[in-house]
This record gives structure tokens, sequence and C-alpha cells, in this order.
């Protein structure tokens, strides 16, 4: 299970991130830190710079200023390839796998599995047994319930598709795995299964960063809380220390943060 | 634990069971157009006792080879949601390209071949980078290259159709004994260009990115496939096939004809609608589009053997076009 040491050197973090388009300014000078082994829930209202951040951490955006570290080294991110390659994998909400394809085909979709020997090498043959095992074994591993992994995925439910999802980077998430509003598509049983996914993934020793407006999910499944405003962390809180109620004060800015960055109040942007 | 009943369900879970098997194999998407094309040969061999000859049927192979190449270069364009209506225009040109070099160029056979398959080459890149680059839709921009390859295909024909080709030129156009049947090689290019399609689709990681891209662009871009590459890829990989049409064709009618393939756009749409292959992107299977196009060649022979006239195969095309579309239409809402 998770106990977060305050103290641990970060997987993943950010200094001082900027992005602005135009005479928009969506990240002012943005902090961030992912510990090991948390699950570290990141909120703020709209236009508070949350999904800039995501995006500069999945490798969507490249922020104007400002620092990414990985493992306590720093990184650039042109494309989210990059950021896949550097072992970070992201699930995004509007449940990105192929409809048409096979649960087996979408978990290993750009990562395919070739034959041994010349058949993979020269005729560049698949190996469909081994990603079907291999999927299989995944799926299983967090026990998402499916009948074949030949299925195609648009005969699962919304649920069962994210799940797809949060395997597949499951498996191949080196360092850290994001989840943009993994549940904002789905009913409420289903974000239910969801959320149990995610702890699964984190109590297999991956750090999630989870990107939610359901506050009753982040505060049920979340070690601590990121919280965005004005293009700024201005608060990180633990659920176990702090109510719903003064979260979202502080989202809102009706309360203040509890960050050095956010002790004079609001920032102009 | 060993109960009949339990190693059924268990059996029928894995997916492993012959009814699982049977319902796998009926919901191959070639399968649909695999049916219609036998029923439509049943119902010509019981009406005419001339249909089911090794002659007739390599001769519908032959009929149907050209608009067969075309339709392959156009499944691998509708799969990645897109269409290709500068196919046939573009074959012509290459055709000209290749007939008039050969012929009055003084250019050797093999190299008058190579320059007309990179002229449909270049103009599937040009296809390819319009729409991957400029962001423009496929229908605008084939339409535009299709007005383009008709209007240079008149300008260097002089609108004269080419004759005389030397060999090196028209062999596609030979046949071989194949148990009393004459058989052209151009016929065995055309099946064996898609045994490959379908291997490079079904078999290979680009195969299904194509795939990808044509169900949900989107979520393949993010799943990490260079989409603009591999559209670029397809669209050239579509014309130097056009390139190989085009030699099937100089093979079969052993001229160069600036008037060639006019409707043969249109022609391998229909194909591949008839082959059960979605034109939403994404859906059917490439063996579907090679029975469609078997199937428009059979019912034009089966017809004329039974003393129908031709027009009644265009309405029956027509027909067929419209229900094989109704049928991925519902397939889709029911999904959705």
């Amino acid at each position: 299970m998770s106990t977060v040491e305050d103290n641990a050197r970060p997987v993943l973090e950010a200094h001082g991130l900027v992005k602005r388009y135009g005479h928009v300014t969506a990240l002012a000078g943005a902090d961030f830190e992912l510990l090991p082994g948390e699950i570290l829930a990141v909120i703020g209202d709209n236009g508070a710079g949350k999904s800039s951040l995501i995006k500069a951490l999945s490798g969507a955006l490249v922020p104007d200023e400002g620092q990414i570290l990985l493992d306590g080294r720093p990184v650039r991110f042109h494309s989210p390839a990059d950021a896949r390659r550097a072992g970070i994998e992201t699930v995004y909400q509007d449940l990105a796998v192929a409809p048409a394809l096979d649960i087996a085909s979408n978990m290993f979709l750009g990562r395919e599995i070739r034959r041994k020997g010349v058949l993979g090498r020269v005729f560049r043959l698949l190996d469909h047994k081994r990603m079907q095992a291999e999927a299989d074994g995944h799926m299983k591993d967090l026990k998402i319930g499916i009948t074949s992994t030949r299925q195609a995925v648009e005969t699962l439910s919304g649920g069962q598709r994210q799940g797809v999802a949060v395997a597949r980077s499951a498996a191949f998430a080196r360092h850290v795995v994001i989840m943009d509003e993994p549940t904002a598509a789905l009913g409420v049983k289903e974000s239910g299964m969801v959320l149990e996914l995610i702890r699964q993934v984190r109590d297999r020793g991956l750090p999630v960063i989870l990107i939610s407006h359901d506050m009753p999910a982040v505060f049920d499944v979340a070690d601590r809380i990121h919280i965005q405003r004005l293009g700024r962390r201005v608060a990180v809180v633990r659920p176990s220390e702090t109510d719903m109620a003064e979260t979202v004060a502080i989202m809102t800015g009706a309360a203040p943060g509890n960050l050095d960055g956010a002790a004079n109040g609001d920032v102009t942007i | 634990m060993s109960t009949v009943t339990a190693t059924d369900h268990a059996e029928a879970g894995r997916g492993r069971g012959l009814p699982a098997r049977a319902a796998r194999f009926l919901a191959l998407p070639a399968v649909g157009p695999l049916l219609a094309l036998l029923l439509a040969c049943v119902y010509f061999t019981v009406r005419t006792d001339r249909f089911l000859t090794g002659a007739n049927l390599s001769l519908i192979v032959q009929q149907v080879m050209v608009v067969g190449a075309l339709a392959a270069g156009q499944t691998i364009v509708i799969l990645t949601a897109g269409i290709d209506l500068s196919n046939g225009a573009v074959m012509a040109l290459g055709t000209i390209f290749m007939t008039r070099l050969a012929v009055s160029g003084g250019v050797p056979g093999v190299w008058a071949i190579l320059i007309g398959v990179a002229v449909c080459t270049a103009f599937g890149v040009l296809n390819g980078t319009l729409v991957t680059m400029a962001k423009l839709p496929p229908f605008i921009v084939t339409l535009g290259t299709w007005n383009i390859a008709f209007a240079l295909t008149h300008v260097y024909s002089n609108e004269q159709t080419i004759t005389g080709l030397p060999k090196s030129l028209t062999f596609l156009g030979r046949t071989f004994p194949l148990g009393g049947t004459d058989v052209t090689y151009g016929s065995v290019v055309m099946l064996a260009l898609f045994a490959v399609a379908w291997y490079v689709l079904r078999q290979t990681a680009a195969g299904r990115h194509v795939y990808a891209v044509g169900d949900d662009r989107e979520a393949a871009r993010l799943t990490g496939i260079p989409d603009r590459r591999l559209l670029l890829t397809v669209y050239t990989a579509a014309g130097a096939i056009y390139g190989l049409a085009g030699l099937l064709l100089v093979g079969r009618t052993s001229v160069g004809d600036p008037q060639a393939g006019q409707t043969d756009n249109l022609d391998s749409i229909t194909a591949v609608v008839l082959g059960g292959v979605s034109l939403f992107g994404g859906r059917g299977s490439i063996i579907g589009a090679l029975c469609g196009a078997l199937i428009v060649g059979v019912i034009r022979n089966g017809l004329q053997l039974t003393g129908v006239p031709s027009i009644y195969q265009v309405l029956i095309t027509g027909i067929l076009v419209i229900l094989a579309v109704s049928v991925d239409q519902l397939a889709r809402r029911r999904r959705a």
C-alpha cells in the first residue's frame, strides 16, 4: 500500500512552467511534484491551467519556460511519443482506443510484437498469439473481465474500454501513469471500477497522476491533491487532513493556498 | 471440473469452441461479399451451362483485373477514411507515358514501364501531401488531381491512341495454360497484388495502423502512430498500385488509350463498397473488395450469357451498392 514519504525524491517534478497563448497565460510559473507510489490528484477550475500542466508533463505541449525533471534528470518532451519513450503513459478521457480493432491490437497499438527470426525481421509478420496472450495477462492482472482479447473494443462497455486503456498504460509505463479525466465519460458504477483500477496500478508500484473534476472520486482515491489556480500550484493537501469544502475554497480562491507562491493571494496574470 | 458443461463453458469463454469459431468466421468482413459472389455464381450456373467453364471464369477475371487492381489501391485509401477519385485518370496518364515513351520515345520497355509507374506514384505523393500537409479533404484533393491527370493525359497523347506497342509492354496480356484453360499473367498479377495487400493489412503493424488511423485518427495519434506519415505512405502506395493497374490495362488492350479509365474511379469505389469496406474508414477486408470487383464482373458476364441487355447490369449494380452501404450504416448504428 501507499505510505508516501514527504521527503522522498519526486519521480516527476516541474519548476516554474510558463505557457502563453497570445495574450492568454495558461501556465504562470507552475510547480509540480509527484512522489513515488502515490496517487496525486490534480484539480482546478476551468482555466486554471490544469490541462496545460498535464499536456506539458505528457509531451503534448512544450512549455515556453521552466523545467521538467524525471527521476531527478531534466527532460524535454516534444511530443507524446517522447514522453512515452521516457516511461510516462497517458490515459485520455475520450477513451483513446480504436473501436473496430480488437483488445489485443489496441493494447499493442504502435508497439506491436513481431515474430522471431526471418518472418518477423524481413516479412514483418506479427505475433498475434503472443500479443493476445500478453494482453490477456494484463487484463487479468487488473481483473478486467472480458471474454476474449480478440473481441472488438466497441463490443465492450465504456468502463471496460477505459479498462483496456488503463491496462495498456500500466503495462508499458515505467515511471508514471497520467489519467486525464478517466471517469468523465462513464456512469457511476463504471467510474467506481476505473477508480479501483487506478488503485491497483498504484499498488503495483506505479505513481499515478489523476486529473478529475469529480471531487468525491478525488477524495476517495488520492493520496495527495495538487490544487491549480490561475496558472500556478496554490496548494497541496491531503484528503486525510483537509475536507472537501476547504479544498474547493482554495480551488476557487475563496481561501488562500498553503504554498509560498500563493501566499499573497491571487496571482495577477 | 471435467463435466461437459464446464468444459463447454470454459471453451466458449476463451472463444475456441466450434460455435465460437463459426461465429467468428461469419463475422469476418469478407464473408458477406464472398457469399454474395458465390450466390451470383450459383445462380448463373443454374441459368446457363456456358457460365461455369474454365474459359469463361478466366475471361471474367481478365475483365475485372484492371478495376480490381484499382480497387486494391482504393481500398487502402478508403480504410483510412479517405477516398480517391483520381485513380482511373492517374492510371490512364501512366499508360500514356508507358506507351508513348516506348513507341515514339525510343525508351526500352522496362524503363517506359518504370517511368509510367513513377508518374502514377508521383500523383499518389501529391494526393497524400495535399491531404496530410495542406489538410484538405481527400474528396476535394482527388477531384482536383483527377482533372489534372485527365488533362495531362490528353495533352501528352495529343488525343491520339498509341498503337504498335512492343511485346515488352504487353506481356501481362499473354496467357499460360492452367488445367486446360488459358489464364493471363495479368490475372495472376492482380490476384498476387491482393494477396500482398491482404498480408500487409492483416499481418503487419503497418496494416494495423492503417485500420487504426481510419477507425479513430485521434486515438491512433495519441497512441503514438505517426498518422500523417502513414497517410502519405498509403496514398503513395495507392499511386504505385494504379501504375501497376495501368500495366495490366496495356497488357489487356495492347494500346495506349487516352480515353481509358474514365469511369474506373467510380467502378473501383463500387467494388470496394460491394466488398463491405466501410466508406467511414477502419472497417472491412481487402479480400471483400476483390469479391466486390468479381461480383460486378460475374453479373455483367452472366447477364450477357443469359441474353439480358447489359444495361440491367448497371441497374443491378446500383441496387447492390445501396444495399451494401445500408448494411454498413445499420451495423454502425447498432454499434453506436
